[in-house]
C-alpha cells in the first residue's frame, strides 16, 4: 500500500466527494475532468447519497491477499438513491440472507491494512438498511 | 455555559457469549457470570476499529448537534486501542467528518478514563473561547488476554460528544478529577495484551477513585445521590458499578439505564461515555446525571450533567444506544471470535 | 490500404511450462510461425503481454524478443490491453502492413504466470480492473464476472446448468486439442461441485492460469504465392472498441457494448453479416463471459445464449460452432497470448488443418478478444482465400 495513492483518494473514500456534470448531470465517482456522457467540461461539486439499493453482488471464497482474514465476504454493486452506482463490501448482513434490490447505506469501515507495520486504509462499506 | 450539543454511539452487531469462552478455557461459565453480573459482549469486526467506529459516533453526535463537521475546531479521542502506536485516530475522523483543515487534534490515553478526558478538554476549549464546538469520543477494541479473566469483558464500542456552549442538549454544572499513581492494570510498549493486578484491581483502585471522585464532585458542587435522576459509572464488568452506586447511597434505578456491561461487555474508553449516551436516550428536560469514569493507573473523571429541553428534539434524530446494544445480534464460536481479534498466529 | 493475408501460425503446448522461460517460451512459437510460414525474415513484430512486469520483472519485451528471436534490428513494440493484448498486438500487425509501412509482420502474444504463484498471479490479472474504486476493496476477476453473472440469471433466467453447459463443450473441444492446457472432457456435475470461487461461479466456471505463447505472420496478400502453400487466409474485418473500466458504470452490467461496437465495426469492414461467420473464438475466460459475449455480437438474442447453448447449437457440428479450439477454459489463458492464439485457430480451421475439431466447410471466422471485465474488445473476421 502506497501512502500517496490512498492518501489522495481520501475525499472520495472518507466521504463520497463527487462531482456533476453542469450540462447532463452525470455523476463521476471519482471526479471527473471531462464528462463521458455528454463531453462537458463544466462540473459540480456533490457528495453522494449514502443509502440505495443492491444491483447484484457475489461473495468472494478465494480472496486476494489482503482480504484472507474476511473470507468470505460478499461485494457488490449499489445504486445509490442520487443514481450513482458504487462497488464496496456488503457486511453485518448473513450472506445468505443477501438479495438484489434490498437496501443499503454506507458505514466508515477499515478496508485494507498492509500487513502488520503499513498502513491501514479506510474507506465505505455497506451495512443492510434496518 | 458549556455542555453538550450533541451526542451519538456505536456498537458492532457481534457478540460471544461468556460460555462460548468459559468452554475453551475450562472455566466455570455460571461463576464467572455471577460473579462478574456479564453475560456476552459485543466483539469488533477485522473490519472494525477504534477509528471505525469513533466515526460512526460521531456521525451520530453531528446529527444530534445539528451541526456540519466543518464546524468542529477540535476531535478528540481517547482509547487504549487506537489502531497506530504513532499516527492520530483524530486525524483519521475528523477527515472524515469534514472538520480538517482548520481542526485540531492529539490522541488521548489513559486506559479507560481516556475518553472522559478527551471530553474534558473539549468542554475546556469551548469555555476558553478558542471554537465554538469540539468533540470528545471514548472508543475501544480492547483486547483481553486468552483464558484470563479480562477476556470476558473486554468489548468494542464508541461514544461521541459535541461539546459547545449553544443549543445544548445538557448542560455541564460541573467538572472534577481524582487521580493518584497506582499501577493495577497496564500494557507495556510492543506487548499484545495487557495484564493487571488481579484483586488489587478492586478496593485500592476501582473503588478507591470512583468514591474519591464522586464525594469529591459531590462536595464541589454541594449536591448528595438524591439530587440525581441518573448515574452512570464506569463498568468494567456488571458487578462494580452497582456495588460502588450501592454503597454511595445511589439506588438501583438510578444506575440501570447506564448500566450496559452485563450484555455489552467492557467498552474500556467507550464505557461511561456510551452509559451516558442511554442514559441521555432516556431522560427528560431537567434531569441531572451524574458521571463518573475510572481508567487504570489511576484516576476517574467526573461530570454533573443537566439535560435541557433539547433532549425531545434530538433524541429520536439517530436510532438510540439500546438498538445497537440490542437489535441485528450475531452470535459468534470462540475460533471465529478468535480470528476476528488477531488472536491467531499466522504467516504475515 | 493493401488486403493482409496470414500465411504462418504456431503455438507451443500450454500449461504450467517450469522449465521454459518468458523468452524461451515466446521465442519457440514465433520460430514455428515462421517456419509454418516458410519466411525468412520479418520487417517487424508486434508483442501482445499483460503484465511481463509484475509475472516476472521483465519490461521491454520489444528488445528482448526481438534480440531472442535473432531479428535484431527490426522494429518491435508491446502491445497491451489487459486480456485483449493479443487482439490488439494483431491489429497494430494488420495496420502496420495494410498502410504499406511494412510487409512481414509477426503478431505474438505470451504470458508467463506461473513464477510468482497464486496471490502474485491473482494480483497482476487485477490491474485489468479500477484499481481504487473496484480492487481497493477487494474484488477479483471471478468475483466481477459472477456479479455479471447474477445480474444476467436474474433478468433472463440463465440456470446455473446453463453455464456449465458452456465449461463442458468448451471441454469437449479442448479434449481433442494436442496444445490444450486441460485436454480433458468435464461434467455438468463436475462443473458445479468444484469449489466455489465467487458466488456463483466455481473453480470449472473459471479459466486458468497459464504459461503459453502464439504467434502468427501476416503479409500482403498479393505476396502469398512467394510462401508455402497452405491456403492463404485474408483479414477481412478489425473492430476495436472500449467501454468504462469499472462494473459499476457500466450501463449495462448483462451485456458488452465494446463487443458489439467492435463486431458490428469488423462486420461493416468486412462487408459480411453474423449469418456469413462459420465460427468463432469467443472470450471465454469465465463461462458467462461466452454466453453475455454471444449476445453481444448479435450470435443470440439478449437472455438466448444460455439456452442455445444447451441445446447444442454452438458445439462442433452446431448451428454456430464456438470455441472449437477449447476456449480459455480448457486450452489456457496465457493473458497476452489468447488473442493470438485465437487468430491461430481459425486459421487452422480455416485451412482445413483442424483434424478432429474441423468445422466442415469452414471458409470464414470470427475471433473477439476482450479485456478486463470488457473494457476493451478486439473483433477481427478472416476469410480463406
Amino acid at each position: 500500500m502506497f501512502p500517496a495513492r490512498y492518501w489522495r483518494e481520501i475525499p472520495q473514500r472518507y466521504r463520497l466527494e463527487a462531482n456533476k456534470c453542469k450540462k447532463c448531470g452525470y455523476i463521476g465517482f471519482p471526479p471527473r475532468l471531462v464528462c463521458p456522457k455528454c463531453g462537458g467540461r463544466e462540473f459540480e461539486p456533490i457528495k453522494l447519497k449514502s443509502e440505495g439499493k443492491l444491483l447484484t453482488y457475489t461473495i468472494i471464497r478465494v480472496p486476494p491477499s489482503g482480504f484472507k482474514d474476511q473470507t468470505p465476504y460478499a461485494i457488490g454493486i449499489v445504486e445509490l438513491d442520487d443514481g450513482a452506482k458504487i462497488m464496496a463490501q456488503l457486511v453485518d448482513v448473513n450472506l445468505e440472507d443477501i438479495k438484489t434490490g434490498d437496501k443499503y447505506h454506507i458505514e466508515f469501515r477499515k478496508v485494507q491494512s498492509d500487513g502488520h507495520s503499513g498502513i491501514l486504509a479506510y474507506g465505505y462499506k455497506f451495512v443492510p438498511v434496518r | 455555559m458549556v455542555g453538550i450539543v450533541g451526542y451519538g454511539a456505536y456498537i458492532p452487531r457481534y457478540r460471544i457469549k461468556v460460555e462460548e469462552i468459559a468452554k475453551v478455557w475450562g472455566a466455570d461459565a455460571p461463576s464467572y457470570k455471577k460473579g462478574l453480573q456479564l453475560w456476552e459482549k459485543s466483539v469488533p469486526a477485522p473490519d472494525q476499529d477504534t477509528i471505525s467506529m469513533s466515526v460512526e459516533a460521531a456521525k451520530n453526535a453531528l446529527i444530534r448537534a445539528g451541526i456540519n463537521g466543518s464546524e468542529l475546531g477540535a476531535v478528540y479521542i481517547g482509547s487504549e486501542s487506537h489502531p497506530y502506536a504513532v499516527k492520530p485516530s483524530g486525524t483519521v475522523v475528523a477527515e472524515a467528518l469534514g472538520a480538517t483543515p482548520e481542526c485540531r487534534s492529539a490522541d488521548f490515553e489513559f486506559a479507560c478514563k481516556a475518553g472522559t478526558e478527551a471530553m474534558t478538554v473539549a468542554m475546556a476549549h469551548i469555555s476558553a473561547g478558542n471554537m465554538r464546538y469540539a468533540m470528545g469520543i471514548g472508543a475501544d477494541t480492547s483486547q483481553g488476554a486468552p483464558g484470563d479473566a479480562l477476556e470476558y469483558s473486554a468489548s468494542a464500542g464508541a461514544a461521541a460528544f459535541v461539546l459547545g456552549a449553544e443549543n445544548l442538549v445538557a448542560e455541564c454544572e460541573a467538572i472534577y478529577s481524582y487521580m493518584t499513581d497506582t499501577p493495577d492494570f497496564w500494557r507495556r510498549e510492543y506487548e499484545f495484551y495487557p495484564q493487571h493486578g488481579s484483586r488489587f484491581t478492586g478496593e485500592p483502585a476501582y473503588f478507591k477513585h470512583i468514591y474519591g471522585c464522586a464525594n469529591g464532585i459531590m462536595k464541589k458542587s454541594g449536591t448528595k445521590p438524591s439530587d440525581f435522576n441518573y448515574v452512570v459509572f464506569h463498568q468494567p464488568n456488571g458487578k462494580f458499578p452497582m456495588r460502588a452506586g450501592l454503597k454511595l447511597g445511589f439506588t438501583k434505578e438510578q444506575i440501570e439505564p447506564g448500566w450496559l456491561t452485563p450484555r455489552l461487555g467492557n467498552t474500556y474508553s467507550g464505557s461511561s461515555p456510551i452509559g451516558l449516551t442511554a442514559t441521555l436516550d432516556i431522560c427528560q428536560p431537567g434531569d441531572r446525571v451524574l458521571v463518573v469514569s475510572y481508567g487504570s493507573g489511576a484516576g476517574s473523571d467526573g461530570f454533573i450533567f443537566k439535560v435541557t429541553e433539547r433532549i425531545n428534539e434530538v433524541r429520536d434524530s439517530v436510532k438510540h444506544t439500546v438498538w445497537y446494544l440490542d437489535e441485528n445480534k450475531v452470535y459468534l464460536d470462540y475460533g471465529t471470535y478468535a480470528k476476528f481479534r488477531g488472536k491467531i498466529r499466522k504467516n504475515d | 490500404m493493401r488486403d493482409v493475408a496470414v500465411i504462418g501460425i504456431g503455438m507451443n503446448k500450454w500449461g504450467e511450462l517450469w522449465d521454459k522461460s518468458l523468452r524461451d517460451i515466446f521465442t519457440e512459437a514465433a520460430l514455428k510461425a515462421i517456419d509454418d510460414g516458410g519466411v525468412d525474415h520479418i520487417d517487424s513484430m508486434y508483442i501482445g503481454n499483460m503484465s511481463s512486469g509484475l509475472f516476472v520483472g521483465q519490461e521491454h519485451l520489444a528488445s528482448l524478443l526481438s534480440d531472442y528471436l535473432g531479428q535484431g534490428p527490426i522494429p518491435a513494440t508491446r502491445i497491451e490491453s489487459a486480456c485483449c493484448s493479443g487482439g490488439a498486438a494483431f491489429r497494430s500487425a494488420f495496420i502496420d502492413v495494410a498502410s504499406g509501412m511494412n510487409d512481414i509482420v509477426l503478431a505474438g502474444g505470451v504470458e508467463k504466470m506461473n513464477d510468482i504463484g497464486g496471490d502474485g498471479a491473482t494480483f497482476a490479472l487485477a490491474t485489468a480492473a479500477d484499481q481504487e474504486y473496484e480492487v481497493y476493496h477487494g474484488v477479483t476477476f471471478p468475483g466481477l464476472y459472477a456479479m455479471m453473472a447474477r445480474a444476467h440469471m436474474e433478468r433472463y433466467g440463465t440456470t446455473r446448468k446453463q453455464l456449465a453447459e458452456v465449461a463442458v463443450k468448451n471441454h469437449e473441444n479442448g479434449s481433442k486439442n494436442p496444445l490444450a492446457q486441460f485436454p480433458f472432457k468435464t461434467t455438468v456435475e463436475g462443473v458445479i461441485n468444484s469449489p466455489m470461487v465467487a458466488d456463483p461461479l466455481t473453480l470449472m466456471d473459471c479459466s486458468p492460469i497459464t504459461d503459453g505463447a502464439a504467434a502468427v505472420i501476416l503479409c500482403p496478400a498479393d505476396m502469398v504465392k512467394d510462401y508455402k502453400n497452405h491456403p492463404a487466409v485474408k483479414i477481412i474485418g478489425s473492430g476495436h472498441a472500449t467501454d468504462t473500466i469499472a462494473l459499476s458504470t457500466r450501463d449495462d452490467l448483462t451485456y458488452l457494448k465494446a463487443t458489439e461496437i467492435a463486431g458490428q465495426k469488423a462486420l461493416k469492414m468486412a462487408g459480411k453479416r453474423l449469418s456469413d461467420i462459420d465460427l468463432c473464438e469467443v472470450h471465454d475466460c469465465f463461462t458467462i463471459a461466452e454466453i453475455i459475449v454471444l449476445e453481444s455480437l448479435g450470435f443470440f438474442e439478449r437472455g438466448k445464449a444460455a439456452a442455445a447453448t444447451e441445446a447444442g447449437e454452438t458445439r462442433i457440428g452446431g448451428k454456430i460452432p464456438i470455441n472449437t479450439s477449447g476456449g480459455l477454459k480448457s486450452k489456457g489463458h496465457p493473458v497476452g497470448a489468447t488473442g493470438i492464439a485465437q487468430i491461430y485457430e481459425i486459421v487452422n480451421q480455416l485451412r482445413g488443418g483442424a483434424g478432429e475439431r474441423q468445422v466442415k466447410g469452414a471458409k470464414v471466422g470470427m475471433a473477439q478478444n476482450m479485456g478486463g471485465s470488457g473494457g476493451s474488445t478486439l473483433v477481427h473476421i478472416l476469410e480463406v482465400m
